[in-house]
């Protein structure tokens, strides 16, 4: 039997832009444990609600993580609307679901420039970050922000835009939609890309599901679950299929992420060919009382936020449960066999949001 | 209405059960979480999604003198939920899969959801 060492992994590490340490125990050079520790950067924002009326908490959730923005807001802003019963209008769900979906694409775009440099294909990197940022330029101009976008108000949205502007972006998407496939062909069909991720860390079926894995982890091994399939916003009008691939394995988690971006761009232009008009919000009255489990999809995965009111301009209990947390378990249980240069890559592919995480 | 969300309150003695009975559907464990709803009393909900359809278990336990069975020996993946539930309000919980001994999460204030709102920490 080869001797056991313990290799730390984290909190720093190049791949990592934040803290999760792992202790890998290794014979050799492939790993047969990991023990997960995070912590480093807990914040407490869940016990924010107790000292900030329901209304501005807004602000905070949008400030969750700075990727997901946008989704949080919108989540945090859904369970409230349910337990208060309001009627959103109808251009306000739509506006959140273009505004969501832009959010997926730079989401996608992110992940993709940062597993290509975790893989040290650094003009891929170049590339996929330059598109990104004509994606955040058009979320700058419709919401104000480049990450956080602020847009979500509990019974509507902060802002609009008009028919005329979102058919223009709607046709300069068709333009970005061929220069991501131009980079994105070369994910799906070069070795190099192919030889680090094919085979790498492979999640069976049955262990996605019973992990407890969501998003395009939970997708790549091949259960169709998809949050948005529940109808939110307006995707009770605009369909979406999951995306799904069979191999379970780190190249596989990068192909869903992939499809997603093109379906995202189809949805938003469907958003924009279907958007009613209308006023984008409501008054809303009253306080709170009741409870409920907001579920959406984050680019990430399922994201949910308990929301409990009593009756009070303070909510009495906000509860997250990010993508992350649920998936860190099945990756410690995909990283026993996995050699040590596979960790950083297949650590990469779960998409990690540790401030999410750690709220 | 999203979706309706069934919550069937069971004792602790039957949570394992009923636990059990959600694997047995091959039910996904979506989250564990806690509330505070009055000093002595916490409800922890246990939610499972069985193809986009919510449901919960909920327990309702006095920290003090109840000591809640882990579930991560039937799904996994609960130690991680209820390592947090530990050390966000103190509550025991018995035979987790990995144990953090409370330093799941480093914090200044010990169990800040065990206290009431707005104390400082010592």
């Amino acid at each position: 039997m080869s001797k056991r060492t313990i290799i730390p992994f984290g909190p720093q590490h190049p791949v990592l832009p934040e803290p999760l340490h792992l202790d890998l125990v290794v014979e050799d050079e492939i790993v047969v444990e990991a023990v997960p520790s995070i912590g480093f950067i807990h914040r407490g924002l869940e016990k924010l609600v107790e000292k900030k009326d329901f209304n501005e908490f807004v602000y905070v959730a949008e400030r969750i993580c700075g990727i997901c923005s946008c989704i949080h807001g919108m989540t945090y802003c859904q369970g409230v609307e349910e337990i208060m019963n309001l009627q959103v209008p109808g251009r306000a769900k739509y506006l959140r679901t273009i505004w969501g979906e832009f959010s997926r694409i730079h989401s996608h775009l992110l992940w993709l420039g940062l597993a290509a440099d975790a893989f040290g294909f650094e003009s891929l990197f170049m590339h996929s970050w330059r598109i990104r940022e004509k994606i955040l330029d058009i979320i700058e101009e419709t919401t104000g922000g480049r990450v956080i976008f602020g847009t979500s108000k509990v019974g509507g949205v902060r802002r609009d835009v008009t028919n005329e502007r979102l058919k223009e972006i709607s046709v300069l998407l068709k333009t970005y939609a061929g220069e991501i496939k131009e980079v994105t062909d070369i994910f799906l069909n070069d070795n190099s890309v192919k030889h680090r991720l094919c085979g790498v860390g492979v999640l069976s079926k049955d262990d996605a599901l019973m992990l407890g894995a969501v998003g395009p982890m939970l997708r790549a091994s091949g259960v169709a679950q998809d949050m948005r399939k529940l109808g939110y916003a307006a995707y009770n009008d605009i369909p979406v299929e999951p995306i799904i691939d069979q191999s379970g394995d780190c190249y596989g988690r990068c192909v869903v992420r992939i499809k997603e971006v093109f379906q995202a761009i189809d949805i938003i232009q469907r958003a924009v060919d279907k958007i009613p008009d209308g006023p984008i919000d409501m008054k809303v009255t009253g306080f709170p009382n009741g409870e409920f489990f907001a579920r959406t999809e984050q680019p990430r995965g399922e994201v949910i936020y308990y929301i409990r009111g009593n009756g009070t301009k303070h909510l009495q209990r906000m509860r997250v449960r990010t993508p992350t947390f649920a998936n860190l378990p099945a990756i410690l249980k995909v990283i026993p066999g996995c050699s040590v240069a596979d960790i950083p890559i297949l650590l990469l592919t779960i998409d990690p949001c540790i401030s999410c995480t750690e709220r | 209405m999203i979706e309706s969300q069934p919550t069937e309150i069971v004792t602790l003695d039957r949570l394992k059960d009923a636990v059990r009975i959600k694997w047995a559907a091959h039910a996904r464990l979506v989250q564990i979480g806690c509330t505070k709803t009055a000093e002595d009393q916490y409800e922890i909900n246990y939610s499972f999604d069985e193809n986009l359809k919510f449901s919960n278990l909920r327990i309702v336990v006095n920290p003090a003198t109840d000591r809640v069975p882990s579930i991560s020996d039937i799904y996994w993946n609960a130690f991680f939920y209820e390592n947090e539930v530990h050390d966000l309000f103190g509550i025991t919980i018995e035979g987790m899969a990995i144990d953090f001994k409370g330093n799941f999460y480093r914090m200044a204030v010990k169990h800040p959801f065990a206290a009431p709102a707005g104390q400082k920490k010592s």
